[in-house]
């Protein structure tokens, strides 16, 4: 329940910031919308359980999502450089990175940067291991350095 | 201060696009599926990224740049979802990936 009024308050935040419009008829109707979504909420629980609290570190995240912003930047260079290559050049390799002392929700964090990322690609997670494609041998090495997964390791709470 | 920010931000649309165009010349120029998925994610990265930061620039301080942000944000959490689900469908389907050793 607790969950629910959070939801419908960022809901009704998130209406009046795209909408900015003040009249009683659209507010009306953003206090319906933003409901009826936390109706639906709330009954999706009653299936499948509690809500997965988020917890994490904010000011780190941000120091992260810097990182990463940076890392995606160079990797798009890369990875455009071998698209305009006039004879293509790739090395495209398949191997497993650990993905252990993550939380549930720092590995989905991983598995989307890695995607998220240029010339890797996360194509499953088994056993605390997540499998990835990777486009050259460039981009393989870089994740294998484990780079990634130690700044994760640094967000998890506790 | 007006045409300093119209330069970058006209700097920012161009090279996005440069971006989007690449990422189209990989998407053709690839040889198997997973190796394409690389190429798409140029598109989806830093080419969508450049050119909604070119129009933040033009529309500055305003409710169109919240938008922006908020379309970069969604964008950013939805693409690698999209990316993630097609290669472990192709996997699943039996598609074997064309790998170098």
């Amino acid at each position: 329940m607790k969950h629910a009024f959070s939801l419908f308050a960022v809901l009704a935040g998130l209406w009046i910031l795209l909408s900015g419009e003040f009249q009683t008829l659209l507010l009306v109707l953003g206090v319906i919308s933003a409901a009826g979504v936390c109706w639906l909420a709330l009954r999706m629980d009653a299936k499948d359980g509690e809500y997965p609290v988020v917890n994490v570190r904010l000011l780190r995240l941000g120091r992260y999502w810097l990182w990463l912003i940076k890392e995606i930047v160079k990797a798009n260079i890369n990875v455009t450089r071998e698209i305009l290559r006039p004879e293509l050049r790739l090395s495209p390799s398949i191997f497993r990175v650990p993905a252990d002392g993550l939380s549930e929700l720092g590995q989905v964090t991983y598995a989307n940067s890695i995607t998220l990322t240029p010339g890797t690609v996360s194509i499953n997670i088994k056993d605390r291991h997540i499998e990835v494609h990777a486009l050259i041998q460039p981009a393989a090495d870089d994740l294998q350095r484990g780079e990634m997964v130690r700044r994760l390791r640094r967000l998890e709470p506790n | 201060m007006q045409l300093l920010l119209d330069a970058i931000s006209w700097i920012c649309l161009l090279s996005g696009g440069f971006f989007v165009v690449a990422g189209g010349i990989g998407l053709l120029r690839f040889p198997d599926f997973f190796t394409r998925l690389h190429a798409a994610s140029v598109t989806d990265t830093l080419g969508t990224g450049l050119i909604l930061l070119g129009l933040m620039l033009q529309s500055g301080f305003s409710q169109a740049s919240v938008k922006l942000i908020l379309i970069l944000v969604f964008l950013f959490f939805s693409s690698p979802t999209a990316a993630h689900a097609l290669a472990k469908a192709a996997l699943h389907g039996k598609l074997v990936p064309f790998v170098k050793r």
